[in-house]
Formats: structure tokens, sequence, C-alpha cells
């Protein structure tokens, strides 16, 4: 099992050691053997673990008691009967359930158990019992985790006391009991001590666990985390600014984009209503983010009386948290990840500085020029019209607008080229008091063309439902050095799923702007 | 009885003290901080003048970008240069 590597348990006597129970017809037909291992097994004594009555098995092999189930939890059983062959302390070899091959090449005893069928499998062991496995896990791994126990009065409603203590968003948490972080923890392979980020605005050095405990807070599943943690570590650098991001007027938050197979693999949405409610994987990744933002790195909003280091005038519904996939499989486009720098396949954030969605309808176009002509319309628009350059934005392409790229054979370098050339701009509709409006280009851009994004500022990413002739723009706030700058990270803490090869890495961090 | 893990650093607020008030501006030297904000030097501009008539010498400084923390050799520098730094913020 994946999670962190639990402390050191009972150490086994050397020779021989059995692991049984009473409620397990297969142990109650080997108890013979053992008797017969009792006295006549050469490499050593024999030890009878019995995990749930001290009266079995009935004969001349003392028992020793793992009703607390301390020795089965420690050293792995998953079914009884288990032999094991114990040398110097260390586990030399097992069988698990009744064969006889198996027991006399264990112990050296031939002839074993005569009348017993060869082989018979054993039960399930008490210490994999899922009623008692969370249990289980709190008493001997729960001394791995090291926050702060706060304990909870009897008479306190735990969904009440995580808002008194200032743990919430607006919404209900769950409450991070240790058997919740446990269970959390065994979603990622990297040990619950690793400094995932420091993270801003206090600078705290931030460990996997105190991630997974805002991650069971904000609801996620253990499969949810190794996405979290790839986000935490991808808006604390110094390219994403997550300091800048929390403190500025501006609406934007941080919106995380998931590529590669694990999107689909834990339930993200990517279609219809890929930015709505009803998903909960993208709902509960991106507030994991926040809560870690707000509750370690301290970058909480402002109240009344109470300033706090996040100064949006208005902010955004998601900044709750925001997180979806991307549509990959019928997209017109490399995904955004691939796009910027990572192995094709690989699992992967990407993290933009924004807000949204602000929707562009265009339900006539039947061609790609059509179409891009439309999109390019509603960016010129983008955080004002009179203005360029400083506000980056991500394009999210409906697949009903995707079609037609697709069909026309357009791909994601055809369509950033014709799209970027429709967002070159003349400046001289827009400086300052053109039309009578104060805002706009300084009067230095006069007679030049401008294109509305900077270099790496447009993201673009194919999204949404079957049905709908419409595609959406996420705001993004102000890009690169000046601001923030999107970061991808690859995704490597799988449970049992490989990782991507260093030189799957991008070679500049954040990969191509 | 439950029992949580708690999600914060575990920080108490702490709070810090500010620095002694100067009884006058006369003679002292004083860092004007531009966060590099638009306008931002006209509110300083302004203060400049009124601190060189009432006698101080004014050191200017300016953050890279409003959007990120001073970075820390420039923080070092006004503390060490200065007797008192006033940070403007504007728009």
């Amino acid at each position: 099992m994946a999670g962190p590597t639990p402390p050191a348990g009972p150490v086994l006597p050397d020779g021989l050691v059995a692991v049984v129970k009473l409620d397990c017809p297969t142990c109650v037909l080997v108890a013979p053997v053992l008797d017969e291992l009792a006295a006549r097994a050469g490499g050593g004594r024999l030890t009878v673990y019995t995990q749930d009555d001290l009266a079995f098995p009935v004969s001349a092999v003392p028992v020793a008691d793992d009703t607390a189930l301390a020795v089965s939890w420690h050293h792995g059983i998953e079914t009884v009967p288990t032999l094991i062959r114990v040398k110097d302390g260390s586990e030399v070899n097992r069988a698990v359930g009744w064969s006889r091959p198996q027991w006399e090449a264990l112990s050296g005893v031939d002839g074993l158990g005569a009348g017993l069928p060869e082989h018979r499998p054993g039960c399930g062991s008490l210490s994999v019992d899922p009623d008692l496995t969370d249990d289980l896990a709190v008493r001997f791994g729960g001394s791995v985790l090291r926050s702060r126990r706060i304990e909870l009065a009897a008479l306190e409603d735990e969904m009440e006391a995580a808002f008194d203590r200032g743990w919430t968003d607006g919404l209900p948490v769950v409450p991070p009991t240790e058997a919740r972080v446990l269970r959390m923890l065994a979603g990622t392979t990297r040990d619950p001590a690793d400094i995932v980020a420091v993270v801003p605005p206090d600078l705290t050095p931030v460990t996997v666990e105190q991630v997974a405990i805002n991650a069971v807070l904000a609801g996620c599943r253990p499969e949810y985390l190794p996405v979290v943690l790839a986000a935490v570590e991808a808006a604390c650098t110094e390219e994403f600014n997550i300091h800048g991001l929390l403190a500025t007027t501006y609406f934007s938050g941080p919106i995380v984009v998931v590529n590669g197979p694990i999107a689909q693999r834990i339930g993200m949405n990517s279609a219809n209503n890929v930015l709505g409610q009803g998903n909960r994987a993208n709902l509960t990744i991106g507030r994991a983010l926040q809560l870690v933002v707000a509750n370690l790195g301290g970058g909480r909003p402002g109240r009344p009386g109470r300033p706090g280091v996040d100064m949006a005038l208005m902010g955004a519904p998601g900044k709750v948290g925001c997180a979806f996939a991307e549509r990959e499989h019928d997209s017109p486009f490399v995904p955004l990840a691939v796009e910027r720098g990572l192995a094709p396949g690989t699992d992967a954030v990407t993290l933009f500085a924004g807000h949204g969605p602000t929707a562009i309808v265009d339900q006539l176009s039947r061609s790609p020029e059509s179409v891009t002509r439309s999109l390019a319309a509603a960016l010129r628009a983008h955080g004002h019209p009179k203005l360029a350059i400083g506000f980056d934005a991500m394009l999210i392409v409906g697949p009903e607008h995707g079609r037609l790229l697709r069909e026309a054979g357009w791909d994601k370098a055809r369509f950033r080229t014709e799209l970027e050339e429709l967002l070159m701009l003349d400046a001289d509709p827009m400086l300052r008091g053109v039309d009578g409006i104060d805002e706009g280009l300084p009067a230095t851009f006069a007679g030049r063309r401008v294109p509305k994004f900077r270099p790496g500022g447009l993201q673009i990413v194919h999204a949404g439902g079957d049905a709908g002739l419409f595609s959406a723009i996420m705001g993004g706030w102000a890009g690169g050095a000046m601001g923030s700058a999107p970061v991808t990270r690859p995704i490597t803490d799988t449970p049992g799923e490989s990782s991507p090869l260093p030189s799957d890495l991008p070679s500049q961090p954040g990969g191509p702007a | 009885m439950t029992v949580v893990l708690d999600p914060t650093a575990g920080k108490v607020g702490s709070s810090i003290e500010t620095a002694p008030r100067p009884a006058t501006i006369e003679g002292l030297t004083i860092g004007l901080l531009d966060i590099s904000k638009p306008r931002g030097d006209r509110f300083l501009n302004r203060l400049e003048e009124r601190l060189t008539e009432a006698g101080a010498t004014v050191k200017r400084y300016a953050k890279p970008t409003f959007t990120k923390p001073a970075p820390v050799d420039l923080r070092h520098e006004i503390a060490t240069n200065c007797d008192a730094v006033i940070e403007a913020l504007a728009d």
C-alpha cells in the first residue's frame, strides 16, 4: 500500500512464525500441522500468534497474543494462516494460506498435514478488516504525523469548530482527523515530512502532511493529492508569484489546468459544465490549493477590523478554487502541458493567474477563418479595448468551435498564428483620450501596431460539453515578469504509476514563455 | 471527543513593534520608495519637496514591480542608508 512508511513494529522472534485466527476454517484445518511443526521443525522454535481467541489453537504450542493486531498490522499480514520464516529478526520468506509444498519448503519438514488437501486458501486477516483499518492506521501509523493535535470538546460541533478557528474559506470543511489524513497520504508516494514549497505570504515551509490536511479540509479524495501537491509547488514559484496574485486589487486567483491520463483516472471534468458545479475533483483540487495558501501561507482576505493580505476589490467566484481538465480526446490542439514543453501523455498541472469565464458567442461561423475572427474580436476587448500587452488571458475553445478548426486541419500552431495576427492592433485608436476616453495606450505608441497580448501571454485550451457554439475567456492578471507567468509542473508521485524521466522536464522553469 | 490535526502553520498572531518615531525630520535621511504604480512618482516628488524644505536629505528608491515584494537587497539598502522610509501606493 502506498502512503507514509509506518514506524517500526514489534520484531518477530527467530524461527517459524504463524499468524492465525479461530474464525477461519483454514486456520482450524491446519491447527494439527502447527503441532507437527512445534514438534519437528529443525529451523528453530515455532511461535503462533492468534488474532481473536487466545484459546486457539488448542494444542501443545503456547499462543502469543495478537488480539491488538500490532504484529499483524506491522508485518503486513493480509491473510491467515500466514507462515513466516524469521532469521536474525528479519523475515526470510512467507507462505500465505495452507499449501503443503510451501509449508514444507519453509519449515524444512516433510510430510506435513497428512490427510489434509494439498492447498487451501486462507481467510482475511483481521488487520485488513475494513471496519478496523482506519483505527489501526491511526494507532500504529499515526506517529508519522507530526502536526499538532487539537482536541475538540465533546459538545463542540466539528463543522462550527473549524469556522471558529478560522480554517475555512466560508464554506464548511471536512474535519481533518488522523484517520482521514492518513488515508489522504496514501494518495502519494511522497514522504509526509517532505517539504513541498515555501508558501507566501508568510513564507512557511510546508510539508506533504500539511498539504494533505488541507486537502482533507477541502474535500479531496486521496487520489487527488498528487495534483494538489503539484499545484502548490507550481503556485509557490517566483514566476507564478502567488504572493502578488493574492495581494492585488485585481480579480484573479490561481486556475489549475490538468493534463494527462490522471485527469480521467481521478474523475475530473473536462466536458459539460466544466467550470461549474457538480464534479468533486474539479471543485476540491482548486479549493485545496487556496486553503493551503490561506491556512499555511497566511494569505487570507481582509475583513472589517481584521486586515488581510488579499486586497481584491471584488475577487471572483473561482477564488474559492478553480481547477479543470483539458478535453484532450477530440481536441484540435496539443494539450497545454505539451505545448509548454512536457512529453505527450505526461500528467501535469499548469497554473494560470485568472478568473472568469466571459462568454464568447458565435453560432453562425462554419469556417475556421470566421470563428477565429470572432474569437479575436472578443479577445480585443479583454481588460479594456484600448489597452494591450499588460494583461494575460486564457482562451477556452469550446468543442463546437474546436471542431471547425479540427475538420479544417488547423492545429494549435496554425490557430495561434492566425489568431495572433488578428490581435496585432493599430495603436492610434487606442491612445489615451481617443473616443473621449482617458484610458488607453500612452502617446508613445502613436503610429505603431501593438499585440493585444505579450509574447506567451495568451494560453489556449480546449474544454466544454458537446453542444453549444460558444467559447470562453478566462481573464488574466498582469502578465510575465510584471505579475504572473503560467507555470507547468509534472505530477510524478502517483502510487503505482511510472514517473516521467528527468529529460521530460522543461529546460526552463515553467516551460517556454 | 474528536481529535483533528492543525491545518495551519501553528503561528499565533505576533505583533511587530514600530520603530521609534523621530522627534524631528531635520537632518535625517528619508528614503522614498516608489512601488512602481502609475503616478506614484507625482506623490513622491511633492513629498521630496516638502521634506527637503524641512531640512531632510531624501534618497529615492523604486521596486522593480508593484506586483512583487521588494527584493531583499533593496530593503537592506534602505534600512542601512535611511533613518526612515515612506512607501507610496498610487494609481
